[in-house]
């Protein structure tokens, strides 16, 4: 311990040097500004660093620590937002033009909680514009580098948060997931990346992109940073009718207790021709190491797996049209100067305003909801949702976990998808059916190819049920040193 | 070919999205690619299926109607491209 840096550390053992005061929030607030002067330049994790207000919240805290105060479970420790989610007098532009120059007059709920545990604000990560991509490569702004290997992307949506956890440049972060967008990241960053069931945090201040689902979740460097972040912003809030009035149970007591026993699905669906042999390998690896802990893995069948995307793309690119009608140039956000009149002060607005990908799926969630195609594609869809959900209802019959890859290959290079989003959308093959089921899913890294780039392990659980999801986790994770490798910066 | 020009057109017009000659050329082409991948969805019978729009069964959330704190007006406009005093500034709407 004595030899890592104050940056190399996890939120448990942050939250202990604070706590027991071996070291201030300053000391672990100025490492973390240190390391992102050192390391941001070429990462480019970031679109918001705010340290000088990082720097006076700390100071406020370690004034109250001298005093004996209590503090909460996240004091001192230094967190990354991904752009998305509404941060008061901190800009906030999901990485879109449109939302250029946007400061948000209020907190998200997930904000609130964090700030009353102590959490320190580093800064505000990049992402694909409006949380719509695989790669980051969508950001309005810039790309962002996968630390592992500075020409690969670092996944996508939640790549800032992603990879900012993976360089040291943060001590945890939030993502949000609509798709795999905090689970594929943390797959090709060698991250943990939690997304809980739908409607367990509370999306208000969440920038909409699908509001069906769209969740918001940690990002961290192991499974119990993972649990005690989700600790905090967990529950229901009178601000989002989604959230749902469930009791939040502490998501670190299952941590450490044994597995033998417990029945983990492995779907045949998931392990398709054409799947990275590394890949296969690594996941193969994975489920024998449970079952020598006492799991059991079973064969199951998930059979609609394989029309996950295509329903997706629907129901998805359908939320988001209507989602995203609101960027109209009037209330925030850029507005395209030269327009003599209403109508065409909106479609220029939102052609300056948008970039390639949000184009796309506004144009195909319109298309889709549009009259004599709505029964064919949305309603279709809508349909088949209801297929996929059932699946997952049958085999938790049999099982308490499903284990999968949590995408079909390691980081692939930056470029390499850009042309061609088809083959982008497929990189999310194996991460899109929670999101549709609603289910909780969490990455964690299970190997590495033998270029070095991280391989990720996912494992899906039945709704509300996180603290088993975190359990099967937390003793992999025990079991392996895959999540103590750093990137070699 | 699953999408027409006219119908990009006529899909953006809804969308109140402005696209070049040039983007509604790859537009076409992209969109196309994709509906035809979607077309596999046909391959399922759904006659009978409810419609899952929704995971959590909730219709509607009532509270008291009772007022709570919420933005000002000047918070609310704050970050307006344009406005008038206490209101949204727009471009004409109405022929003189």
């Amino acid at each position: 311990m004595a030899l890592m840096e104050l940056y190399e550390l996890t939120i448990h053992d942050l939250q202990r040097l604070i706590q027991r005061r071996e070291v201030t929030a300053g000391q672990v607030l100025r490492a973390f500004l240190k390391r992102i002067a050192q390391e941001e330049g070429k990462i480019q994790a970031y679109m918001t660093v705010t340290g000088r207000e990082a720097l006076a919240r700390a100071a406020r805290l370690d004034r109250r620590l001298e005093q004996g105060d209590q503090v909460g479970s996240l004091a001192g420790v230094p967190l990354a937002i991904k752009d998305v989610i509404c941060t008061q007098g901190i800009p906030t532009t999901c990485s879109s033009k449109i939302l250029e120059g946007f400061v948000p007059p209020y907190d998200a709920t997930v904000m609130k909680h964090l700030y009353n545990a102590g959490m320190i604000l580093l800064g505000k990560t990049n992402m694909d514009e409006f949380a719509m991509g695989s790669s980051t490569e969508n950001s309005g702004y810039k790309a962002t580098r996968n630390p592992w290997d500075v020409s690969r992307v670092p996944g996508g949506s939640s790549g800032g948060s992603g990879a900012a956890v993976a360089a040291g440049l943060c001590a945890g972060a939030l993502g949000s997931d609509t798709g795999g967008s905090i689970r594929q990241p943390a797959a090709f960053c060698g991250v943990v990346g939690l997304k809980p069931t739908y409607g367990r945090v509370s999306r208000y201040g969440l920038i909409a992109f699908a509001s069906s689902l769209d969740q918001i979740g940690p990002m961290t460097k192991d499974v119990r940073d993972a649990a005690i972040i989700l600790n905090v912003i967990a529950g229901h809030d009178r601000c989002d009718s989604t959230s749902v009035d469930l009791p939040v149970p502490d998501y670190t007591t299952q941590l450490g207790r044994e597995i033998t026993g417990m029945r983990i699905g492995i779907p045949d669906e998931y392990f398709i021709e054409g799947m990275d042999r590394e890949v296969e390998t690594a996941i193969r690896g994975a489920i024998g190491v449970l079952e020598s802990m006492g799991a059991k893995a079973e064969r199951i069948s998930l059979p609609h797996a394989e029309h996950a995307v295509a329903t997706y793309y629907l129901v998805a690119t359908a939320e988001a049209s209507s989602n995203l009608a609101r960027y109209d140039g009037v209330k925030y956000g850029i507005r395209a100067r030269g327009a003599n009149d209403l109508l065409a002060m909106y479609t220029k607005t939102r052609q300056n305003g948008f970039g390639a990908e949000v184009k796309r799926r506004i144009m195909l969630g319109t298309y889709g909801l549009s009259a004599g195609y709505y029964d064919a594609y949305y309603l279709k869809a809508l349909k088949v949702r209801t297929l996929i959900r059932k699946d997952f209802e049958d085999a938790f019959k049999r099982c308490e976990v499903i284990l999968t890859p949590t995408a079909p290959t390691p980081a692939f290079g930056l470029g390499e998808k850009t042309d061609d989003p088809l083959t982008m959308y497929l990189s999310d093959i194996f991460t899109i059916s929670a999101n549709l089921a609603g289910i909780p899913g969490i990455s964690l890294p299970c190997g590495f190819t033998q270029a070095g780039l991280p391989i990720g392990l996912q494992l899906l659980g039945k709704p509300f049920d996180e603290s088993t999801l975190l359990q099967m986790a937390f003793a992999y994770e025990q079991a392996t040193e895959w999540h103590r490798r750093k990137p070699p910066l | 070919m699953k999408i027409t020009r006219q119908e990009v057109e006529h899909v953006s017009r809804l969308a109140r999205l402005g696209l070049s000659d040039e983007e509604q050329e790859r537009m076409r082409d992209q969109l196309d690619t994709i509906l035809t991948y979607i077309d596999k969805l046909d391959q399922l019978d759904t006659s009978g299926v409810e419609p899952t729009s929704h995971v959590i069964p909730v219709t509607n959330v009532f509270r008291e109607d009772a007022t709570w704190p919420s933005l000002s007006q000047e918070q609310a406009l704050a970050n307006a491209p344009d406005r008038h005093g206490s209101l949204f500034r727009v471009p004409r709407i109405l022929e003189e």
